[in-house]
Parts: C-alpha cells; sequence; structure tokens
C-alpha cells in the first residue's frame, strides 16, 4: 500500500539558501548541483547579498520542478518572512535550519509556530467534540 | 432558521419518499464513512506533530556537530578548503526519491535521500586533514538524513491539515445541510401522503354512508309492500276485498234515492 510510489519525478534536489559554511559542507556531502546553464540549487547568502536576490532565489527555487527541500538558514528566512510565511504549498518543503552564528529559535520558525498552535488548540477542539 | 426549514422540491408521492430514504441512508453512511475517515487522519496527524516537535530539537543538535565538524575540517585542512568544495560543484550526488504513503485515502509524500555516482570531493584534504573532512562529510550527510526525515514529516503535516480541513467539512455539510433537508422533505412527503389519505378516507366513508341509507330505503319500501301483500291476502280469505272494505267504510255518504 506504501509503495506505490511516483515514477515520474524519481530523483530530485535540495536547495539551500544559507551562509557560506553552511553550504560549504552541504556540498561536502555532495548536495550542489550545477546545471548546464551554471545555475545553481544553491545560495550564498553574505553581507553583500541583497534581500532582493534572496526573494528572487526563493521564488526560484520553491517553483522549480526538480527541488523536492528548500534549506534555508533561519536568519534569512527572517529577512525575507513574508515570503516564507506565505508560502503554504507541501511541496517543495522548506526547512529552517539554524546557522553556526545564528542560533536556532523556534520562535521564528513558520511550521513550528503552526505546529504549537495546534498542539494547544488541539486539547481545546478535542473537549469541544 | 432558513437552513432548518428548507427542503428538496420534490413531487410528493411515494416513489419519491423511497428516493429520498435511500439517499437518507446514503447520507448517513457516508457520513459514517467521513467521520470514520477524519478520525483516522486526526491520529496520524497528531503522531506527526509530536514527530514534528522531537525531529525539530533533534535537528538543532545535529546541525551544531556538523558546523563543529566544518570547523575542525577547516582548521585541519586551511581555509581555503571552501573554495576548492565551491569549485567541485557539479552534479548532485546526493539526491532526493519521494514515493506516497496512503493514510486513509489521502496520499502523504514521503521523502527518502539516495546517493549516486561518486562524489568530486573525493580528493578534497589529500594534502592534509583528509580524515577531517570525510568525517565532516559524514557529519553533513548524517544532518541530510534527518532534514530529509523532517522535510517528509512537514510535508505530511501540511497536506493532513489541507485533508482533514476538507474532510472535517464535508462531515458538517451531511451533518448540518444534507441530512436535515432530506429529513425535513421526508417528512414534507409523509404529511402530503397522510393528507391524501385523509381525503380518500373521508370520500370513502361518505360513499358508505351513502349507500347505507339507500338501502335501508329500499328495504324499508320492500318491507311496506309485504305487509300491504299480506294484508290483502288476509282480507281476501274472508271474503271481502281489503280495498272494497275500505271502500264500503270509507265511502262517502250515499246519496239519497228518490222515487
Amino acid at each position: 500500500m506504501a509503495n506505490r510510489g511516483t515514477a515520474s519525478n524519481n530523483s530530485a534536489l535540495i536547495s539551500m539558501i544559507a551562509d557560506e559554511d553552511t553550504i560549504t559542507g552541504f556540498l561536502l556531502a555532495g548536495v550542489g548541483n550545477v546545471d548546464l546553464r551554471r545555475n545553481t540549487n544553491y545560495l550564498i547568502v553574505d553581507s553583500k547579498t541583497t534581500v532582493k536576490a534572496i526573494e528572487d532565489a526563493f521564488k526560484d527555487f520553491t517553483a522549480r520542478e526538480d527541488i523536492a527541500i528548500v534549506l534555508i538558514s533561519q536568519y534569512v528566512a527572517n529577512m525575507i518572512r513574508f515570503l516564507v510565511d506565505s508560502y503554504n504549498k507541501p511541496v517543495p518543503a522548506i526547512l529552517e535550519i539554524p546557522s553556526k552564528d545564528h542560533p536556532y529559535d523556534a520562535q521564528h520558525d513558520s511550521v513550528l509556530s503552526r505546529v504549537k498552535y495546534l498542539f494547544s488548540s488541539e486539547s481545546v477542539a478535542g473537549d469541544r467534540r | 432558521m432558513a437552513g432548518q426549514n428548507q427542503r428538496l422540491t420534490v413531487v410528493p408521492t411515494v416513489t419519491m419518499l423511497g428516493v429520498m430514504k435511500a439517499r437518507l441512508i446514503g447520507a448517513t453512511r457516508g457520513h459514517a464513512l467521513l467521520k470514520k475517515k477524519s478520525d483516522a487522519l486526526t491520529v496520524q496527524f497528531r503522531q506527526i506533530l509530536k514527530n514534528i516537535v522531537s525531529a525539530k530539537e533533534s535537528m538543532g543538535d545535529i546541525m551544531k556537530t556538523s558546523s563543529f565538524a566544518l570547523t575542525e575540517a577547516k582548521y585541519v585542512a586551511g581555509e581555503n578548503i571552501k573554495h576548492t568544495v565551491l569549485e567541485n560543484v557539479h552534479n548532485a550526488s546526493l539526491k532526493v526519491r519521494s514515493r506516497t504513503e496512503n493514510v486513509a485515502g489521502v496520499k502523504l509524500p514521503k521523502f527518502e535521500y539516495f546517493t549516486e555516482g561518486e562524489t568530486k570531493n573525493d580528493l578534497t584534504g589529500l594534502a592534509r586533514g583528509g580524515q577531517q573532512v570525510q568525517l565532516c562529510k559524514a557529519a553533513y550527510v548524517k544532518a541530510i538524513e534527518v532534514l530529509v526525515e523532517l522535510a517528509s514529516l512537514q510535508t505530511s503535516f501540511l497536506t493532513l491539515d489541507e485533508a482533514i480541513k476538507t474532510t472535517n467539512r464535508r462531515v458538517n455539510a451531511l451533518e448540518n445541510v444534507v441530512k436535515p433537508r432530506i429529513e425535513n422533505t421526508i417528512s414534507y412527503i409523509k404529511g402530503e401522503l397522510d393528507e391524501l389519505e385523509r381525503e380518500d378516507f373521508f370520500r370513502l366513508k361518505k360513499i358508505q354512508g351513502y349507500k347505507r341509507r339507500e338501502m335501508e330505503r329500499t328495504l324499508a319500501a320492500s318491507k311496506m309492500f309485504a305487509e300491504d301483500q299480506e294484508a290483502e291476502k288476509v282480507s281476501l280469505q274472508k271474503g271481502i276485498s281489503m280495498n272494497a272494505a275500505h271502500n264500503l267504510l270509507s265511502a262517502a255518504k250515499d246519496e239519497d234515492i228518490v222515487f
């Protein structure tokens, strides 16, 4: 029952928007991909990267067919919070990851805040039903 | 209140009543099934919620370890390892495969990662710090493992959330709109049919009464006739016609005969 997989998009990429160190680590693991037009599936964010560039990359990655997961550093996600929060498609999945110099803060995570909200409201709804 | 009094526009007939009853049964069964589905989804949903929270927490630790491994690798292999890695990107050797899992009719995507081909970074850190680089790589692969797991949980979470909302909406629609409407229609048809039956009954009663009256009248007439007949017979035996006797008694005074 569970193994009725989709044969069409059998292999998908993981894309990243993060700082240089995080990207380096993941590239070392073999996640990076450069296609024929020199388009990468990652964006290195440093002090010179504009918010506009991040926005464009985010939109591009979420619109691409061959990307299943978008990893985004939380401090980068905070820069484009409105985009991340308004994104509600299941695929590609947006994951906010901690970066080296920015510790993870669960308060900001858009999905986790929804989870927490549902956790508190579930008990209330459970009583009502 | 407007929703309460609503009913379907139907012709109140017995056939329609049967159809409506069948529809009510169908709606009830559908309602029960959807309710079950919603419950099953909710169970799954809660499990996923729990898993997400724990996975998010473990992700923090994993990321910390892998960052530390990278720092180690950088310290041993020199700062320029970064550039070597960044330059060596060609094709992804670590990819995700998605398959769908079926939970109560809802397709949940599940991701799993797999490696294909050789990584180009095998020679990275050949001069020094090769082991640290490999350790760092392993740490990041492990991080990817957790992240992919988390991603499938998160995707399932979003999909299930949507599915539960849809199912609950359907359950409520059946319970609060469709079923009352059909019930109203059924009671309306029943009322109309009862009315028709009462009308019919009244008419039959009326006809019955009329017939009975008619019967009594003929009976009475025949009885009277029979009595008359009887009297006639008796008087004939005595030699006097009943009619004549009557005449004799009740005849008007004869006129005097004058000679």
